[in-house]
């Protein structure tokens, strides 16, 4: 096993009833790299980010995070560092921007039930400084003028940004996200791509990227797994993938 | 949007950001509503108190729903079921164990927060429509067993037993006027903790259950856990309410309510104050309480007019007012009084150029 993987994915399979979403999927990821999963609809990509982080439970294969957690069917992947967003925003509608981050601390805050109803001298320490994590955050996606806003009232770009703030604010070393700019305007997606770059630099937060534009993926990956109807069709740089048979015949049907 | 604030206000730091009271007016305004209400005996007349008295004790109950239903999005119909148990259990302590109703009252709080927990469990495996029955069971069983098991302490087909009234130094609790600050301090403290709660950590993983679950466990919430606790704090919170109404009517049993009724019009009264809103249930309950009264009152003048159908009239305004002032707010504000006082005060701080 490679030191540097974060995650190794080993003969991942999964069905529901009759039907393969996942047959045999390996690949993996090094610590420090924007991994990107591609396909088209319903190569199952999306299925493969619910298996890493727990929500579905593969029959066969193995998902090893740092070669020593299993993450098949695993509860607890925020303690162990891995946050995402989803393609439809998971946000909590009715909490205000500020509040949909400060609830992703959770697992970062002491205080208990007592505490928190009472709200003297710890609870309320605890509040204020792990308010200013999230003020920084606030800084860094730009969401300043919307941090006290209802997130159902805000427009779709600006929720996207707001997701994608409540997954780092939980300080994760993986970072899912599940088509990121998936019905978004050039501009938005520029900003979005940004963003993805400037988390992967600056904070050095490995990211898993599941995303359908193919230009900006070329662009922002170090590496891309290809998926078609559940298998992998194809693993390596931008460039290889750009060149390759099999997946230009996966995208456009035939070879052209 | 609510949040807006005119320019020119500046915080230093994050505490002060987050704090309630944040400008003189604020401290103004507790302070005259505080005087008023501590003062209410002096200026009231009886009928005043024992409806303010009334107010408060339902208030309680409702926040206990409202931190289960409002903000953990769990439907419960148990809630007066919990409060016959907080009854019983401080009526009992007093009268066997010979506790003072101060010491008495908590524990109370306690015995219905564990029997909140068991009908809690069911949480775990079901949502939503379902949930509500499994809560209607808490409904049927507790007042069930109030009348069939240990006829002696419980009263038995009775549905009543006597409760003594509270002591307290020369104090004289059976004047409602003394009573009512009883309630009123219990009450200002459960409204703090709620404020407390609604701001904190736990309140903001109760919000993530209720609004995303997924996402909440995702983000390391420990669904279970956390629904568990807010039956446990709903439970609670109907327990006080239950000791503080039994001492109130001088008795507790299933004669004197906590049947299914009730706990519907506890949820109609969360729906018609805003659901998941600290201001909801005292605006529910208000509405509710003085409606009931405005029907006793259509009822008796109608039924002094019309002696041969006085039964009907006596009887039939409160369903019907309450039916369609909870039909009414469904449709034109599902979001209950609270989110409409939230528009009005949006509304004033942009005046004069939006509404």
């Amino acid at each position: 096993m490679n030191p540097k993987d974060i995650l190794k994915v080993e003969g991942v399979s999964l069905s529901f009833g009759g039907t393969t979403v996942l047959d045999r999927v390996d690949f993996d990821v090094q610590t420090g790299e924007i991994r990107a999963i591609i396909g088209p609809n319903g190569a199952g990509k999306t299925s493969m980010l619910n298996c890493i982080s727990g929500f579905y439970r593969p029959q066969q294969g193995r998902l090893l995070f740092e070669g020593e957690h299993d993450l098949t069917g695993a509860k607890r992947v925020a303690q162990l560092g891995i946050a995402r967003t989803f393609q439809n925003i998971g946000l909590y509608t009715y909490l205000s921007a500020l509040d949909n981050l400060m609830a992703a601390r959770h697992i970062h805050m002491r205080q208990n039930m007592v505490a928190s109803a009472l709200y003297w001298g710890f609870a309320r320490k605890e509040e204020a400084r792990h308010r200013a994590v999230v003020e920084e955050l606030i800084d860094f996606l730009e969401i300043q003028h919307i941090r006290k806003m209802m997130v159902g009232a805000l427009p779709y770009g600006l929720r996207k940004r707001v997701e994608l703030g409540r997954a780092l604010a939980l300080e994760p070393k993986l970072l899912l996200l599940d088509e990121p700019m998936a019905g978004m305007n050039t501009e938005e997606k520029e900003d979005m791509a940004r963003f993805i770059l400037d988390i992967h630099i600056r904070r050095g937060v490995t990211i898993i990227l599941v995303e359908h534009d193919m230009t900006l993926v070329m662009d922002i990956a170090d590496r891309i797994v290809v998926l078609d109807f559940g298998t992998k069709i194809a693993d390596g740089r931008p460039e290889e993938i750009g060149r390759d048979p099999e997946v230009i015949r996966a995208y456009l049907g035939q070879a052209s | 949007m609510a949040m807006l604030r005119p320019a020119g206000d500046f915080d230093r730091s994050y505490e002060q950001d987050m704090a309630l009271l944040r400008q003189p007016w604020h401290y103004w305004l507790l302070g005259i509503g505080l005087l008023a209400a501590f003062t209410l005996p002096l200026w009231g007349d009886a009928y005043l108190v024992a409806t303010a008295n009334q107010i408060a004790y339902t208030v309680i109950a409702v926040q206990g729903l409202n931190i289960l239903t409002g903000y953990t999005g769990q439907i419960s119909l148990s809630q007066a079921a919990f409060m016959l148990v907080g009854g019983y259990a401080s009526a009992l302590l007093v009268i066997h164990a010979g506790l003072s109703f101060f010491i008495a009252l908590p524990l109370a709080a306690l015995a219905a927060g564990a029997i909140g927990l068991i009908f809690g469990l069911a949480s775990l495996r079901v949502k939503g429509f379902y949930l509500a029955f499994a809560t209607l069971a808490a409904q049927f069983i507790i007042p069930w067993l109030s009348r069939h098991t240990f006829k002696e302490y419980l009263g038995g087909t009775n549905g009543a037993i006597e409760v003594p009234l509270p002591q307290l130094g020369g104090v004289n609790f059976g004047e409602v006027s003394n009573y009512f600050y009883i309630s009123l301090f219990v009450l200002l403290i459960t409204t703090i903790l709620m404020f407390n709660i609604s701001r904190t950590r736990l309140g903001r993983a109760f919000v993530s259950v209720r609004d995303n679950d997924l996402a909440a466990e995702l983000l390391g919430v420990n669904l279970f856990t956390y629904k568990l606790r807010a039956f446990f704090i709903a439970a609670m919170l109907a327990g006080v309410a239950g000791a503080i109404k039994a001492h109130s009517q001088r008795g507790v049993g299933t004669e004197f309510g906590y049947s299914l009724n009730e706990s519907i019009i506890f949820l109609g009264m969360l729906v018609i104050g805003g659901l998941g809103t600290n201001l909801g249930p005292f605006l529910g309950v208000a509405f509710i309480i003085l409606m009931e009264d405005f029907s006793d009152l259509l009822g008796g003048v109608l039924a002094a007019a019309f002696p041969e159908l006085a039964d009907q009239l006596l009887t039939s305004f409160r369903p019907i007012f309450f039916g369609v002032a909870l039909m009414l707010f469904l449709i034109y504000e599902p979001r209950g009084l609270a989110h409409r006082w939230q528009l009005v005060r949006a509304g004033w701080r942009l005046r004069p150029f939006a509404r």
